[in-house]
């Protein structure tokens, strides 16, 4: 198992690469020039902007640019934001809890929808139950995040009056009035992303137990006697989860593209709304880093896939 | 094949196969339900704002943020416009951006799927590669960071209207095509070792024939399938996009950047947001119920088995 954790781990490398060098191509292709202000200043000579350039290596080879930038991410030096004048790995080590806690809370309200609804679907194909679960399963996955999200605040917080609809990162109350200010706060944009993730996962929890559920070790395992509960959790469920843990895999892009969203329909100060303030600042360092804190966390998710993966079927991490 | 049984003078393949096809996704009711809900909704914006002849900008302060009335049958924005007409163009445009973007990661994936699937070797191994690069991209930041970057420019040359549309259509279906290209190679490397391409073969058709010919029109079932889902997909990141104020400008309003106008004024006009959120999901589960209606009827398996 270590052997093939190891192994996950080494095939991150190229990944990485890859996606750096996707992000810099775009960043290079990307027309405008951050001297471009000084150009069009006629006080600043133009020996000065030539300095600045030589300086900041702008007229390097592309490659050596290239290194330079991927030696800089990797080291943790992101660069300095021009409208926030902090800089940027400080502001992302602020913001990054906050999502993580909202992304991490969304998908466990997922799974814990999902798998037992998705499992009892597929024991009972067809009937009242199924019919019901599939139906809200697929208005789930087609409601899209910025549309629950405005109907939750219009019925929860404009019309009910319950909720919050502004998360606060600054809640003023200590104690157990925190947690219960904090829990009131988080309720919508978990629950907007976590219904929405657990509708997904429905779907593909309820086929893939009504893939394995004919398998012949199942009636091997009814046949010698366990209880129903035991051949479900134990034979079943364990078994249909091999396909869900790849598909959920494929989905995490998607997940965190939803997660930004709820962020700025909430006003969460989570890396998600970081990223749209800074696109409308014009703050391209920040909106640099974010973007490849986001492209980390996908392949480090792939990664946890796949180590999950190998502990559902122990037969790949010995291949 | 389903035809393989039938007697070779009244055989007709390819019509009986897709009459097959079309017969199952007649009796799947929710598909039929999607299909008439989404032509509804097509008919609508494509002949709508030429009955509706209420302008998309005539600002007219006197009646803004007003409830559905006669006047407005979907009530009127902060300035005044009549959220109607505004909606029937804005879906001209969801509508129009869902299937260029569709078209597009489709074209690229049947491509590269089809390049990958009929030359393997290392030609295989490199793209294959690259769409596992491209499958682990963050969709919607990068589609945000390209978007930022490239729209001033793209506007300057091409005009703000076509300018963005082109980004936005562009950038959707550029980083869609990668689902599409793995179902098709995966269709080529089964079907290229099947009797009837190797009968192709034998025959010497060239390889550009027998991918034309055989292998392609057999391996568009899941593309299909994959486009339509493809469509409502591209809708939800246009509005995404627009949504977040990074898409269409105000004066293209699309059904995403009317929910972005909106939103703020959610507790004294909630009618503004709810339309043009209520048009998207619709579009959506229209298109979902369809792909699943096609799944069904496109699915060999089902359509060799009868039910």
């Amino acid at each position: 198992m270590s052997k093939y954790v190891i192994r996950q781990v080494l095939i991150l490398i190229p990944v990485l690469l890859g996606i750096s060098l996707v992000l810099f191509t775009i960043l290079a292709m990307a027309p405008g020039d951050p001297f471009e202000e000084l150009a069009t200043n006629p006080n600043v000579p133009p020996e000065v902007r030539a300095n600045l350039r030589a300086k900041f290596g702008l007229d390097d080879p592309i490659a050596v640019r290239y290194l330079r930038w991927f030696v800089s991410m990797m080291k943790g030096d992101w660069g300095f934001s021009f409208v926030s004048r902090v800089d940027v790995d400080t502001l992302i080590l602020q913001r990054l809890p906050t999502s993580l806690f909202i992304l991490g809370s969304a998908l466990v309200l997922g799974v814990i929808i999902a798998l037992p609804i998705g499992t009892m679907s597929a024991l009972r194909p067809y009937s009242l139950f199924d019919q019901i679960a599939t139906t809200f399963a697929f208005i789930g996955f087609s409601l899209p995040t910025f549309f629950t999200g405005l109907v939750f605040i219009l019925v929860f917080s404009i019309w009910l009056d319950w909720l919050p609809f502004i998360y606060r990162a600054d809640i003023s109350a200590t104690g157990w009035r925190w947690y219960w200010e904090q829990l009131r706060q988080s309720i919508m944009p978990i629950a907007v992303l976590g219904l929405f993730q657990g509708a997904t996962l429905t779907r593909f929890m309820r086929s893939a137990v009504l893939d394995v559920i004919r398998l012949d070790y199942v009636n091997t395992a009814r046949a010698k006697g366990l209880s129903e509960k035991t051949t479900v959790v134990k034979h079943v469920v364990r078994n249909a989860l091999i396909p869900v843990v790849t598909l959920l895999a494929l989905q995490v892009p998607g997940i965190f593209g939803g997660a930004i969203i709820t962020e700025q329909i909430f006003r969460v100060p989570g890396i998600g709304s970081l990223l749209i303030n800074s696109i409308l600042a014009n703050d391209t360092p920040v909106v640099m880093a974010v973007t490849f804190v986001y492209s980390a966390l996908v392949v480090l998710s792939n990664l946890v896939a796949d180590i999950l993966y190998g502990w559902l079927d122990p037969r790949i991490s010995y291949r | 094949m389903a035809t393989v049984a039938l007697p070779l003078r009244d055989a007709q393949p390819r019509t009986s196969l897709w009459r097959e096809a079309t017969r199952r996704f007649v009796k799947h009711r929710l598909a039929m339900v999607g299909l008439v809900l989404l032509a509804t909704m097509a008919v609508a914006v494509v002949a709508g704002p030429l009955v509706y002849r209420v302008p998309i900008d005539a600002i007219d302060f006197k009646a803004k943020l007003k409830a559905p009335s006669w006047a407005h049958p979907m009530g009127t924005d902060d300035l005044g416009q009549d959220v109607l007409a505004r909606m029937l163009y804005g879906g001209r445009i969801s509508l129009a951006v869902g299937i260029i973007s569709m078209l597009i990661a489709i074209t690229l994936g049947v491509l590269i799927g089809a390049i990958a699937g009929q030359l393997g070797g290392s030609a295989d191994h490199v793209l294959m590669r690259i769409t596992d690069l491209f499958l682990s991209l963050p969709g919607l930041p990068l589609l945000l960071l390209i978007v930022y970057l490239f729209r001033d420019s793209l506007r300057k040359f091409l005009g703000p209207e076509l300018g963005v549309f082109i980004l936005i259509v562009a950038v959707i279906g550029g980083l869609r095509w990668m689902t599409v290209a793995r179902l098709v190679r995966a269709q080529f490397l089964s079907l290229r070792e099947k009797e009837f391409v190797e009968a192709a073969r034998g025959l010497g058709a060239r390889p550009v024939r027998q991918v034309w010919r055989h292998i392609l029109p057999n391996a568009m079932g899941p593309v299909i399938v994959a486009a339509t889902i493809d469509v409502a997909a591209a809708i939800i990141a246009e509005s995404s996009l627009s949504f977040l104020g990074l898409g269409f400008p105000p004066d293209i309003p699309s059904w995403g950047r009317i929910l972005f106008d909106a939103k703020d004024n959610l507790d004294f006009a909630p009618h503004w947001a709810l339309f043009p959120g209520a048009a998207i999901f619709l579009t959506v589960l229209s298109i979902n119920y369809m792909g699943d209606g096609l799944r069904d009827a496109l699915d060999p398996r089902k359509v060799l088995g009868g039910k």
